[in-house]
């Protein structure tokens, strides 16, 4: 199924309803995806990305319902990243006398991926490519979100392929903004920043300031997962202005697990406390939580309190996934706070703490121990830390 | 002299090296980089890598 944008350029990607793990098993997506690919047919015929090489043979099928892969003379590759690339060995054998056009990195990371002596150019921001009455200009993207990431330009249609900038993973029988439900496609937006950009968040602002600068006409934005973005485009854009700047939210929320439910009364203790204060707070069992779900709250948030049982000396395994990623992502203008219960060596909030120093997130409350199952007191402490984490939101 | 890390994608300079793409030459510790110096791997100035212990 293809999707005409505008004269001469055509969606051929594959919309996959049924993944639900993305990265091998690190990024969930309940909503699915779309790997889009995109099809110029001028004077040259362009194809720009792939899509994940189970889905080759219907690429190759979407392509060869407007024009015989073998005519195709260039293929950009803007991320070598697999979801996008992993087809190009597909397409390169049908297309065997195509320019592989890539960024300097690109060139690097696709050999390195696919080890093929394809025919290569490597491009640098502001090259252009005469494909016929329009041309093609490149925008060098480092890590948004590779050092490889680049973005593709067509002049006349005024389009923008900005690869995984700007994309959802959000399956739909649709292929643009206005057709979808808003609230999900900036739900999987928002989802998709905070899990994959949020460490590139000074990379982001400045990308944006320099090819805003570059006064280029804008109609459609067309990421490489997801939606397209056509009606009002830049819309995006200036919501991932807003994203990179880190501005949370007055909320919080609270990461806990528990063994025994001691620690799990302690952060229901807290969210009393934040919300006798009037500040909205999320409870997450991280042992049964979406990790990935939970970031996105995580990103949202200004206060992000964690807590754990003391395990052979330390927090429990099962938290340490969410602790790494408030390391990696680095979230700013976080703060927070740390307890949990223990039986009779009690390191895990000390640990805790000591963490999030590290992840720069600001501790405003000292943490809170309870031995053993947590006595009246102790929830009167955890009551007192969640306010107390309140007031310095609200300061 | 101090190698240099990345804080954008984690690349070391490591002054021993220097940076060949860069023009710059081995035994160039990092504070004579010029300014406009960038990360070769991911374009990030200079003023975001930081001293390595």
């Amino acid at each position: 199924m293809v999707t005409e944008l505008t004269q001469g350029v055509y969606w051929v990607g594959v919309v996959d309803w049924a993944i639900r793990q993305f990265h091998g098993h690190e990024l969930s997506t309940h909503r699915g995806t779309s790997y889009n690919a995109y099809l110029i047919v001028d004077e040259k015929v362009v194809l720009v990305d792939t899509v994940l090489d189970s889905f080759r043979g219907q690429l190759i099928q979407n392509i060869s319902e407007i024009v015989d892969p073998a005519k195709i003379d260039i293929v950009v590759a803007n991320h070598a990243e697999a979801d996008h690339s992993s087809s190009l060995p597909a397409v390169m054998r049908h297309a065997p006398n195509a320019t592989l056009v890539v960024s300097q990195r690109g060139k690097e990371s696709i050999e390195g991926h696919y080890h093929q002596p394809w025919n290569f150019r490597a491009v640098k921001t502001g090259d252009k490519i005469n494909v016929g009455e329009n041309d093609l200009i490149f925008v060098e993207a480092h890590m948004i979100h590779w050092p490889d990431s680049m973005f593709a330009y067509l002049t006349g249609k005024n389009i923008f392929m900005t690869n995984d900038a700007f994309g959802q993973h959000y399956a739909a029988v649709f292929r643009f903004n206005d057709q979808v439900n808003r609230e999900e496609l900036y739900e999987e937006a928002l989802k998709y920043y905070a899990n994959i950009l949020t460490p590139f968040s000074g990379p982001v602002l400045k990308k944006i300031e320099e090819v805003l600068a570059l006064n280029l006409p804008v109609d459609v934005i067309a990421p490489s997962h997801g939606i397209i973005w056509r009606k009002d485009p830049l819309q995006i854009v200036k919501k991932y202005q807003q994203w990179a700047a880190q501005e949370p939210e007055k909320s919080a929320v609270v990461l806990y697990d528990t063994m025994w439910e001691g620690t799990r009364h302690m952060a229901e203790a807290i969210g009393q406390g934040l919300a006798a204060e009037g500040i909205p707070c999320k409870l997450f069992h991280m042992g049964v939580s979406d990790r990935n779900d939970v970031v996105a709250e995580v990103f949202k948030a200004k206060a992000i309190i964690v807590g754990s049982p003391t395990f052979n000396q330390g927090p429990l395994p099962t938290i340490s996934p969410i602790l790494e990623d408030l390391r990696g992502l680095k979230f700013r203008n976080k703060i927070g706070a740390a307890f949990g219960s223990y039986g009779w060596s009690g390191e895990a909030v000390e640990i805790i703490e000591k963490h999030l120093d590290l992840c720069k997130i600001q501790i405003v409350a000292e943490g809170v121990r309870a031995k053993w199952q947590p006595k009246p007191d102790d929830l009167t402490k955890c009551r007192e830390l969640g306010q107390k984490v309140a007031q310095a939101v609200i300061a | 002299m101090d190698k240099y890390k990345c804080s954008v994608c984690g690349w070391i300079y490591d002054p021993e090296l220097g940076d060949s793409d860069g023009g710059i030459p081995p035994g160039t510790p990092f504070e004579k980089l010029p300014d406009d110096w960038v990360c070769p791997m991911c374009g990030a100035a200079k003023d975001l890598f930081e001293k390595m212990e």
